[in-house]
């Protein structure tokens, strides 16, 4: 689910890079309250952690695809949710720059989707209350996939509320809807599930690791449903004004980023890279069943048709004629960079 | 097991071609990301259906990548692996929107394909600017570019071990998949349950090592914070670096360099 550049305007990115860092800051500042020395280490290898798990692929029996950890619930579940946020924002942060996911500007709706729900909303309200340590694997798998559900389902909400917020994309609000949440409702449950797995797993092995990780966390989060609800009406009137305030002195062109559910490398099989085209695969198999509401968004498009000005032939030759000779200056301009160093060298 | 080992050096691969010697390299790495965000703002702001404003753009990144010797194919190829997604999304447009708003010569070509090209035009400028940033700028020093920045120090701290660990972690998946591999005959549907196991392993060997990091900390003094040696410096080269590519970025930003050159050529 990560967010592109190319598919945002200044303003919903700045809005979001606003908002995430200002969790950021929260966090860092609550984790500076009651800091443990041990879970500064803790909290870097475990990031580390969840991009190794991501690499570990498994293919999902009778479906052909394949599915990985997300992280956010394992990490809220392991470290409490103030760390576990500071430690997706920084596992997004490399996947921008190393793996070129999403883009510097889409960084802080990607913190945001990925990092805000898990930590905040699924951890505190559903899994913290419903999973005590005497709690069966049973009843922790059942929750953990609940939470999991609802973190990825309002993540893959929030990206079409942001769509809507910038209110340029061409996929119809119903059909995106339909797009995102089925797709997400899957991804939730899988992602709890493994959550669930490897929690259940380790504490069956060595629950002492669990017990240990968990007295390092320190600070017991004292989130409650009316905090968090408050906090959340604040930021959508802010969030609301301040888009409202760009959307409309800036009409910027603000396109749309559908998903992606990983584009992490995976090591299981031999075709690791195709990972990504089967994904797309799949989710163009579902296009099909969707319609795109064809009839009045013709008719639509129609009407608009005239408004545009056609613009004349002699403007589009001088447009492509000004293009090449850009294109050869830059290209000069490169090569005249290079040719200087070898120069001298 | 080969495309793992690949994409594990490419990580590396980024990390190495930073730590070259070079005009961009020795920039502030603040100056970099500054002017790196900047450059996004600049191209992301353009509206909709704008293809001749964006191209003047492309001067930034060719500039970082020949000045700072970067590989451009090595970019490319990144740039080719992350773009199948920006495309899905933006192959919509042209099919849902089919208003033609450009007539040539009684060609017509609808808005939906100008903005189609207009995002692929966006995300090949705003990506590889990205990944320049951090070819040219070591990662260490994105971080203290961070840290200057006012970024919350728990978080800098945090991107940094995470780097640090990211290889030895990664090390250690290669090894444990390698095993499941032999044992598996290469089979790869082995079940959710031997997964769920490989990934509660190697958690438990992330607590460990975290365990014994930290007693290593301790032993060297650690309290709490990372504290970071080298300090970078602002430069007169640094800031005329900075002005002159915001100055570049705003004329390109305003004025129409592409149809003025081609109103003169014509």
């Amino acid at each position: 689910m990560h967010m592109a550049d190319a598919l945002l305007s200044p303003a919903v990115g700045a809005t979001f890079w606003a908002g995430s860092l200002g969790v950021i800051t929260f966090c860092a500042k609550k984790l500076k309250e009651k800091i443990d020395d041990k879970i500064v280490p803790l909290m870097g290898v475990l990031g580390a952690f969840i991009f190794a798990a991501q690499m570990i692929n498994f293919t999902i029996p009778g479906t052909g695809s394949s599915g990985h950890l997300g992280g956010g619930m394992i990490l809220a579940v392991i470290l409490g949710p103030y760390a576990a946020f500071i430690v997706m924002a920084s596992v997004l942060f490399i996947q921008v720059l190393f793996f070129a996911d999403g883009g510097l500007l889409a960084l802080g709706c990607n913190i945001w989707n990925l990092g805000i729900y898990p930590c905040f909303i699924a951890y505190p309200l559903i899994y913290k209350p419903l999973v005590h340590a005497g709690s069966n694997p049973k009843r922790i798998a059942i929750v953990a996939m609940i939470s999991g559900v609802a973190a990825l389902q309002l993540g893959a909400f929030s990206v079409v509320i942001e769509t809507l917020l910038s209110g340029r994309s061409e996929l119809p609000f119903g059909t995106f809807i339909y797009m995102m949440l089925p797709i997400h409702l899957a991804i939730g449950a899988m992602e709890g599930f493994i959550t669930a797995g490897v929690i259940n797993f380790v504490r069956s092995a060595r629950p002492e690791i669990l017990e240990s990780v968990s007295v390092s966390k320190g600070l017991a989060p004292i989130i409650s449903l009316k905090n968090v609800l408050a906090g959340f009406l604040i930021l959508t009137v802010v969030t609301g004004g301040a888009l409202s305030w760009f959307a409309s002195s800036n009409p910027d062109g603000l396109e749309w980023a559908i998903e992606k559910v990983s584009g992490k490398p995976e090591l299981t099989g031999q075709e690791n890279i195709t990972h990504a085209h089967k994904q797309i695969q799949e989710k163009t198999a579902f296009l099909p069943d969707y319609s795109f509401k064809r009839d009045d968004e013709g008719s639509a498009k129609e009407e608009s048709r005239e408004v545009w000005p056609n613009i004349s032939a002699g403007t589009s030759v001088s447009g492509i004629a000004g293009a090449i000779m850009v294109a050869g200056l830059i290209l000069l301009f490169g090569l005249g960079i290079k040719f200087l160093k070898i120069k001298r060298d | 097991m080969l495309n793992f080992d690949k994409e594990y050096f490419n990580i590396g691969y980024l990390d190495i071609l930073s730590y070259k010697n070079t005009f961009v390299h020795r920039l502030d790495p603040r100056v970099k990301l500054v002017t790196t965000i900047v450059f996004v703002f600049m191209v992301v702001s353009f509206p909709k259906y704008e293809l001749s404003r964006l191209l003047p753009f492309f001067i930034f990144p060719v500039f970082m990548s020949a000045a700072g010797e970067i590989p451009v194919g090595f970019i490319l190829k990144k740039l080719l692996y992350v773009s199948p997604f920006v495309l899905f999304v933006a192959i919509f447009n042209p099919l849902l929107e089919t208003a033609a708003i450009y007539n040539l010569y009684g060609i017509e070509i609808s808005g939906g394909w100008v903005s189609c090209i207009s995002i692929m035009i966006r995300f090949v400028l705003t990506i590889s600017s990205a990944l320049l940033l951090i070819a040219t700028t070591s990662f260490p020093g994105v971080c203290r570019a961070l840290e200057r920045l006012y970024v919350p120090k728990v978080f800098v701290v945090q991107i940094f071990f995470l780097y640090r660990y990211l290889f030895v972690l990664a090390g250690e998946t290669m090894r444990i998949v390698r095993a499941i591999n032999m044992r598996t005959f290469g089979k790869k549907n082995y079940g959710i349950k031997i997964f769920i196991s490989t990934i509660g392993l190697l958690f438990m060997k992330t607590v460990e090592r975290s365990e014994r990091i930290y007693h290593s900390m301790c032993s060297r003094g650690f309290n709490g914070e990372i504290r970071l040696l080298k300090r970078d410096k602002t430069g007169f080269a640094d800031i005329l670096f900075a002005v002159a590519a915001i100055t570049v970025f705003i004329i390109f930003r305003r004025y129409d360099i592409t149809k003025i050159l081609g109103e003169l050529a014509i």
